[in-house]
């Protein structure tokens, strides 16, 4: 069964046809479809398939053939429909073929003035490619771990050379000019400079600033190695420079792992130079004495309230809460009440490694020690980083988690999977618990586990027992996810939220000690 | 010092590129920051022993290979291409010899020869009364007494097949700049014609009749007109929605515009000038056998520069691919000839198709053709289907090419030039390869054209020229 239509004086080119011939052909029941110009080629092959008429032998190279060969007059019907639907289709526009550069040097090309080239790609490829970035004077922030420390010095050197910035390798999160890289919250632009060795440590201070009323001017990361002796602070030191320089600068503030003592003592001395109130908190490490400028803090949360402090804001005070003792007792009291049986143990899952180090600081010694897979103590350490041990801390980021799946701030199955194991012994009196929210993290983290945290209550309440969950949330208001909506969620879950993550430690800590 | 580069970056808008995660990018445009997302791959597609051989090249201080490179590159731009004349293969052709059959690609002997190959070479040997039939010159041609040759090796190209024999007319291109000269027989038309394999007493005829009345007339108008400007041709053609190797359809009337007064004058009979006339306006790749000589005068100019990595010949057999490396002297890469990805004339479809096949990839490797992508708006549909894909692929080869071309040039590009001189090193670390356009042949001999498309070339070719270029090039191991 054949149906053959010419269309006088209908041009399309040959190639749009041969498309349109292609898609026809695929409808059930059609055998032969030819949707072409009347050429002298194209009309020689009608007749040789069968398919000419005598308006085809007259057609010219102008008009249009649609010759179609079916089983069916409802095949033909629909082929000829859908023939002449796509000659006159409008293609979608713009979507989906922006163009993509494959190298730095093209998107250079593509985006002359570009000034930070940002790196996620596997770490053994970064020095090759961040060479070529700076080379070409951009900035660079390097997410991307496993990148040798001799490539991490040679780059930094570098970079301090060219007078550019070098976050990480490993950095997880920067604010540039308010803008966030990576892992970052959404906080209020201010006064107070940032240089962190530390991500979820840089975080979880930008956060308690904002959420003192603060503002921050820049928050830079240099990636958790450039503290130590060999890298010698280069990025620390270059970042502190040119905060120092900065006129929307006007406190300055240093976070960071514990640092080789010539780093401490560089980065004190920069500190002094720059002439600008400061405030610093080693993580885990011994106070230093204030000096005229310099404050130390005792913790991430105090850092923040002596930088907000510094920057105009309320006169810092030390508090262990923010809410008043008598509340603190009521939860404390109502929560250690049900926990009994074989609850013995403190369980903390973490996502961010620098809260879990903070957190396992809270509780190790009170405790009479905490396992962690974190814990600087070789004898405290974990042998299987996800297998706890009596009071056990663990830092959920560690490689052990993550071959081959993302972050536990990304993928929040890997600690719904470890809160499965941790109630098989029905050891654990206590879960402590931090959510980061911002760019780059999941959309909804408390969202993701809220469900998993309420089984588990259930399930230890079944057992005769009752399992305090405390947490913290990492975040702000303006953050995508919103950190009241974060906390609402964890609390209809049966959480209790605390504004810190050294809080919520505390409180953990307060509750374990009175189970006794 | 340190401290200017970052002050700068905290009072300008933060510009990014990033590699990697796309959700970084994503992140920080919805902040309302420019971010480009690089479409980043591992250098050499992951594989660590090219990885290994990159290095050894990089590593070599006393290579100077951006200097080689801009040497062989200045060249092709400084190069002048001027169609002077039509000649007779046997007398122009350097080693043209009346049992010798130049084809396409890289050398091959008959018995790998692709069928539309052999189709056109049985052709050519009866077009030169060397066999009588079919038979005949399959057995001439397997008998060892017919000599076969690139067309590459005698300064020469051909399209598809790619064969010429001794008594074939040819376009003769000359590049005023440096003197050398590059060959292409006359296009045939569509469908049953000897570059597609055809042999029939029909394409026989044909040629004869271009023997006797097409070429000397053109050959005539051409006198009279004198020396055509081919670079000049080309780069209005780019303007005109021609790409220089799919589409030649603007080419191909520019080019009766240009010789019609002189046709009009010669003292010969109108039936035949209206003859010619028609032959050309039928056949819209009647100038890609202009443009592919113009080609290969040009880019002749930039072999044999000791360093240079820049790739100085693409061509195909029907049986391989193959490559030619500035630096490398005039040996030869090949991989297996790919299938083209296309679209089909009506009443075929990939079932028919031969494999990848001709010296027409002479323009891409010019810097036109699939390069220039961008300028030919009527052909997208090869290419994905909208103008902005179009665009997509002339974008591409800017991060495998060497140069801008300082005369061809793209308007939908803000007339940037075309993307020029194939750096085979920027191939394998980007793992970019060249973007092709091509036609389409028969698998049988002498059916003829069944449809036009993207070539993918062989990946192997690109990576054993480079192992043979970091051999002579590179630090030893």
């Amino acid at each position: 069964m054949r149906n053959i239509i010419v269309r006088k004086d209908a041009y399309y080119d040959s190639v749009f046809l041969m498309l349109i011939n292609q898609d026809v052909k695929k409808i059930d029941g059609i055998q032969e479809a030819v949707v072409a110009m009347g050429t002298d080629m194209n009309r020689d092959l009608l007749v040789d398939m069968g398919l000419s008429t005598d308006e085809v032998a007259a057609a010219g190279p102008n008009d249009l053939i649609i010759a179609l060969d079916g089983s069916s007059e409802d095949a033909l019907k629909a082929a000829e429909k859908a023939a002449l639907e796509l000659l006159h289709k409008k293609s979608a526009p713009g979507k989906g073929n922006e163009f993509r550069p494959t190298s730095v040097q093209s998107a250079v090309e593509q985006m002359p003035d570009a000034n930070v080239a940002i790196f996620s790609i596997p770490g053994k490829f970064v020095p090759r490619e961040a060479r070529k970035a700076l080379d070409r004077g951009l900035h660079c922030m390097v997410f991307s771990d496993n990148v040798s420390l001799d490539d991490e010095i040679r780059l930094k050197k570098l970079a301090r050379e060219k007078g550019l910035l070098f976050m990480g390798p490993d950095c997880g999160t920067a604010i540039i000019n308010g803008k966030p890289l990576c892992f970052a919250n959404v906080v209020r632009r201010g006064p107070i400079g940032i240089v962190a060795a530390s991500g979820s440590g840089l975080q979880e201070l930008t956060c308690s600033i904002d959420k003192a009323g603060g503002g921050i001017s820049q928050a830079i990361g240099t990636g958790g190695r450039d503290v130590k002796a060999e890298v010698g602070g280069i990025m620390m030191l270059t970042a502190l420079e040119a905060l120092a320089g900065d006129p929307e600068t006007r406190v300055l503030t240093v976070i960071s792992k514990p640092p080789a003592e010539s780093v401490v003592d560089a980065v004190i001395e920069t500190l002094k130079k720059s002439g600008k109130p400061s405030v610093v908190h080693f993580i885990g490490a011994r106070r230093r004495e204030d000096t005229d400028s310099i404050r130390f803090a005792p913790s991430i949360e105090d850092a923040a309230w002596m930088a907000v402090a510094a920057a105009g804001g309320p006169a810092y005070e030390a508090a262990e809460f923010s809410m008043d003792s008598a509340s603190v007792e009521k939860i404390v009291t109502r929560e250690a009440a049900g926990i009994g049986g074989k609850q013995k143990y403190l369980r903390g899952l973490f996502a961010g490694g620098t809260l879990a180090e903070e957190a396992l600081m809270v509780v190790h010694e009170v405790l009479g020690g905490v396992y962690s897979n974190v814990h600087p103590d070789q004898q405290y350490r974990l042998k299987d980083p996800s297998v706890s041990r009596e009071h056990s801390v663990i830092d959920l980021g560690d490689d052990t988690f993550t071959v081959g799946r993302p972050h536990p701030m990304i993928d929040v199955s890997i600690r719904n999977e470890q809160l499965e194991k941790e109630l098989v012994s029905g050891e654990m009196a206590l879960l402590l618990l931090d959510f980061v929210i911002g760019y780059g993290a999941h959309t909804d983290p408390a969202g993701a586990m809220a469900a998993e945290i309420a089984a588990a209550r259930k399930k230890v309440k079944d057992a005769g027992g009752y399992l305090p969950v405390i947490a913290s949330v990492t975040g702000t208001e303006a953050d995508p996810q919103v950190l009241s909506r974060q906390r609402r969620i964890l609390e209809d879950a049966g959480c209790v939220v605390l504004p810190s993550n050294i809080q919520a430690a505390r409180l953990a800590k307060r509750i374990m000690e009175k189970v006794g | 010092m340190a401290g200017d580069n970052i002050r700068t970056l905290f009072s300008s808008d933060l510009k990014a590129i990033n590699l990697g995660l796309e959700s970084f990018s994503e992140t920080l445009r919805r902040e309302g920051t420019e971010a480009i997302q690089v479409d980043w791959k591992p250098p050499a597609g992951g594989d660590e022993k090219i990885a290994v051989l990159i290095d050894r090249v990089e590593n070599n201080p006393k290579l100077k290979r951006d200097a080689a490179n801009d040497e062989a590159v200045s060249r092709v731009m400084k190069s002048k291409p001027t169609l002077i004349d039509i000649g007779i293969a046997a007398d122009v052709v350097p080693g043209m010899h009346k049992k010798l059959v130049l084809h396409s690609g890289p050398p091959v002997t008959w018995e790998k020869m692709a069928g539309p190959v052999r189709g056109a070479v049985i052709g050519g040997l009866i077009y030169e009364g060397l066999a009588k039939d079919g038979a005949e010159a399959e057995q001439l041609a397997a008998s060892g007494e017919i000599e076969f040759d690139p067309c590459h090796h005698h300064d020469s190209v051909g399209p598809m097949a790619g064969i010429m024999t001794a008594s074939m007319p040819v376009w003769i291109v000359r590049n005023e700049t440096f003197g050398n000269h590059a060959y292409c027989t006359l296009n045939e038309g569509l469908g049953k014609v000897l570059r597609y394999g055809a042999n029939s007493q029909e394409v026989i005829d044909r040629l004869k009749w271009m023997d006797t009345v097409l070429a000397p007339i053109l050959k005539d108008a051409l006198a009279a007109h004198g020396p055509v400007d081919m670079k000049n041709l080309i780069a209005q053609v780019l303007q005109m929605g021609d790409e220089g190797h799919n589409r030649n359809r603007a080419g191909t009337s520019l080019f009766i515009r240009e010789l019609a007064p002189y046709l009009v004058m010669l003292d010969r009979k109108k039936e035949d000038l209206a003859e010619v006339f028609r032959f050309m306006h039928t056949n819209d790749h009647f100038f890609l056998n202009l443009t592919m000589p113009a080609c290969k005068a040009t880019v002749d100019t930039a072999r044999g520069i000791e360093g240079s990595s820049m790739i100085t010949t693409m061509a195909r057999n029907g049986t391989e691919f193959g490559i030619r490396i500035s630096g490398l002297g005039d040996q030869w890469f090949t991989g297996p000839a790919s299938k083209i990805d296309g679209l089909y004339l009506p009443g075929y479809s990939e079932k028919d198709a031969a494999r990848d096949v001709g010296d027409s990839v002479i323009t891409e490797t010019a810097g036109i053709g699939g390069f220039a992508m961008a300028g030919a708006p009527a052909i997208v549909k090869f290419v994905g289907g909208s103008p902005q894909d179009a665009l997509n692929v002339t974008r591409r080869m800017y991060e495998i090419t060497l140069r801008e071309n300082d005369t061809y040039q793209i308007p939908a590009l803000d007339f940037r030039g075309t993307p020029t001189g194939i750096d085979l090193f920027k191939v394998v670390e980007t793992g970019v390869l060249p973007a092709i356009n091509t036609g389409i042949a028969h698998k049988d001999p002498g059916v003829g054209m069944v449809g036009a498309g993207l070539v993918k070339p062989p990946v192997k070719c690109f990576h054993d020229a480079f192992a043979a270029y970091a051999e002579k090039y590179g630090v030893a191991p």
